[in-house]
């Protein structure tokens, strides 16, 4: 298990590194000058020049890529070009932010997705089944700044339940709850649609199984086949798919946060585009894809608490 | 003689694209206790149908249409799904086919023992396991301790049905239904189970209906024998008087499908033709397409034959047994 979890980061390492070099490259072939935006729109030739020095811009590719490489050793993930402020002390403060509302997603979607795709399987073919599913259609195709729109439109603006945005406290105080309730809502629906579609499925092949048979003709009440004998079956692609689904809350949080005016680093990202804040922009998406893999990794790891046949060894 | 099951004039239906199909058609038969009783026939007869209806454990889409079943003197037929779930496990217990998917994979053997011990008899965790090993000793388990924390793909296909015979038994039912037990075991294993089967019957004083196509499993296990042909009861009658003197021309074509050594010729001589579809049609006695006489008889193709006691304990439903 050790070994497995020490080969596993050493391949995160070198999924990271590689994901530097895509990201660096495109930012550096992509057109605009960081020297021109970091100088200002007032500057003139010479201080334009003087600011890629400055920046190191002067030198070769591999020399560039080597620099900012060294620095992320460090810990050090460069400098915005707008704020001149470190920017991994900018994405700390939005980190919770970001989390904040991912997490609180994820949970929503745990609680609404799953229970619903048992109830779809265990009702196969009635109208409940048929209406769930329609209604998880729905909930896929959604997008989800429409969506929050609309949440804001009605729930904020006319009913005046919930603040409009802003975020300042975790999701389990009461504060905080209502100011995240709103933008997980919309981030976490379609999630939660595509956990009770996985959900239903993988049920219903888990109801037609032998064991399943076994745990009837042995006389148990249905409620404890269901949440016993089929549940914990049935959890595993539910698993796979909140792994998967964890990096879709953090894209579609750039949007929601927009949406809710929150200051998480999805907002962040976005602002780093539009400024064309190079150092930003890929240090952001380096921690984005940290963290995406991260959670895959507790993912896998889960797997053997699960299922005692899958093995690390 | 008590009689733990009775089933009568059982039928039962499948829903294949919203029409049913018959595949079960008057079924009367009765186990008693401290008997075996095999049931036999080719796959599709109805067998394991049977033993589902029993148990009340039929896919959504079949269901029975008529007929009773006794269990202790009770309809399960006329129960609720919450009665009859008192009767499953506690008074009948069943044996599935498939060991190696038969337990779940994500419990530990200890769970799926206690599970149902403490379902059933009313007592705690401790007792419960303390209960869990004397039934795996009694199936013949070494280091029971041992086997109740481990899980089902930690443990053979022999070692499976052990345990799932001992699960069974655990809760004591009055009625165990097993529904080819030994199919999947290899035959040093089977026979073991065949006799561990037989020893517990008379232990526990349990009625034993028993499911198999297999003959030679038949001879060893069965006091009565009922054979089952495209979802009819063919001929009934005690071990020795199906093996000694077969009277429908299926069971007599099983008979001759098993290879005899003690032959001099060594051939097997199977039952020409195939084993008709569910969703076909045959008018008069079911067995006519494939049976050598029927050509003689033209009652045979018009009206399908009755059941006949030709001697005492022995029934058979064909025209030409008169």
């Amino acid at each position: 298990m050790k070994r497995y979890i020490v080969k596993r980061l050493g391949m995160i390492v070198i999924l990271l590194l590689g994901l530097t070099f895509i990201v660096f490259s495109s930012l550096y072939f992509a057109p605009g000058d960081p020297a021109e935006i970091a100088a200002g729109v007032s500057a003139t030739a010479e201080e334009v020049e003087q600011m890629r020095v400055y920046l190191g811009l002067d030198q070769p590719f591999f020399v560039q890529y080597g620099n900012y490489l060294a620095g992320l050793l460090h810990g050090d993930l460069g400098t915005s070009l707008i704020t001149r402020q470190p920017i991994l002390d900018e994405l700390l403060v939005r980190l919770p932010n970001t989390l904040n509302l991912a997490v609180a997603s994820m949970i929503l979607a745990c609680l609404v997705g799953i229970p619903l795709g048992i109830v779809a399987a265990i009702k196969k073919d009635t109208w409940i089944d048929n209406l769930l599913t329609t209604v998880s259609l729905f909930g896929i195709s959604i997008p989800n700044f429409w969506l929050g729109s609309i949440l804001i439109i009605v729930f904020c603006v006319q009913l005046k339940i919930f603040p409009t945005g802003g975020m300042s406290e975790p999701f389990w105080t009461a504060k905080g709850f209502m100011q995240v309730f709103l933008p997980s809502l919309s981030l976490g629906l379609q999630v939660a649609a595509s956990f009770m579609r996985i959900g239903r499925s993988s049920m219903l092949d888990v109801l037609q199984s032998d064991y399943i048979r076994t745990a009837r003709s042995k006389g148990l009440k249905e409620r404890i086949v269901i949440l016993i004998h089929a549940l914990k079956n049935a959890m595993i692609p539910i698993l796979t798919q909140m792994g998967t689904s964890f990096g879709g809350l953090l894209g579609g949080a750039m949007v929601t946060e927009q949406v809710f005016a929150i200051n998480g680093i999805g907002s962040y990202l976005i602002n780093a585009i539009n400024q064309r804040n190079y150092y930003a922009v890929q240090s952001t998406v380096l921690v984005i894809a940290f963290m995406f893999v991260i959670v895959n990794l507790i993912v896998d790891l889960l797997y053997c608490v699960i299922d005692p046949r899958i093995r690390y060894d | 003689m008590e009689k733990v099951l009775d089933i009568q004039n059982l039928c039962a239906t499948f829903s294949i694209q919203k029409k049913d199909y018959e595949v079960l058609h008057d079924i009367s038969f009765s186990v008693n206790r401290n008997e075996t009783v095999c049931v036999v026939g080719e796959s599709g007869c109805g067998k394991s149908v049977t033993t589902l209806c029993v148990m009340q454990l039929l896919p959504g889409n079949g269901k029975i249409k008529s007929g009773s079943i006794y269990l202790n003197g009770t309809d399960l037929t006329k129960l609720s799904k919450k009665e009859v779930r008192k009767f499953r496990g506690k008074k009948m217990g069943m044996i599935f086919q498939e060991p190696m998917t038969a337990l779940n994979p994500l419990l530990t053997i200890g769970y799926q023992l206690r599970e149902n011990i403490m379902n059933h008899r009313g007592v705690n965790k401790s007792e419960a396991n303390k209960l869990a090993l004397e039934y795996l000793e009694k199936v013949g388990i070494a280091n029971p301790d041992k086997r109740l924390k481990q899980y089902p793909f930690q443990l053979s296909g022999g070692l499976r049905q052990r345990i799932l015979i001992a699960m069974v038994l655990s809760a004591q039912p009055d009625l165990l239904i097993a529904d080819e037990p030994t199919t999947a075991l290899d035959v040093t294993i089977q026979k073991q189970v065949l006799s561990l089967l037989n020893d517990l019957k008379k232990e526990m004083n349990a009625a034993i209906l028993f499911i198999t196509h297999d003959l030679g499993v038949v001879a060893e296990i069965a006091d009565r024998v009922v054979v089952l042909y495209a979802g009819r009861k063919v001929e009934e009658g005690t071990t020795k008087q199906i093996f000694k003197n077969p009277l429908h021309p299926y069971t007599i074509g099983l008979m001759k499908a098993v290879p005899n050594v003690d032959l001099d010729e060594f051939v097997i001589q199977p039952i020409p033709g195939t084993f008709p579809n569910i969703t076909e049609k045959i008018e008069g006695c079911r067995f006519n397409p494939r049976c050598p006489h029927a050509n003689t008889c033209k009652k045979c193709f018009e009206e399908a034959p009755q059941m006949l006691e030709v001697e005492p304990g022995h029934y058979v439903a064909c025209h030409l047994s008169k």
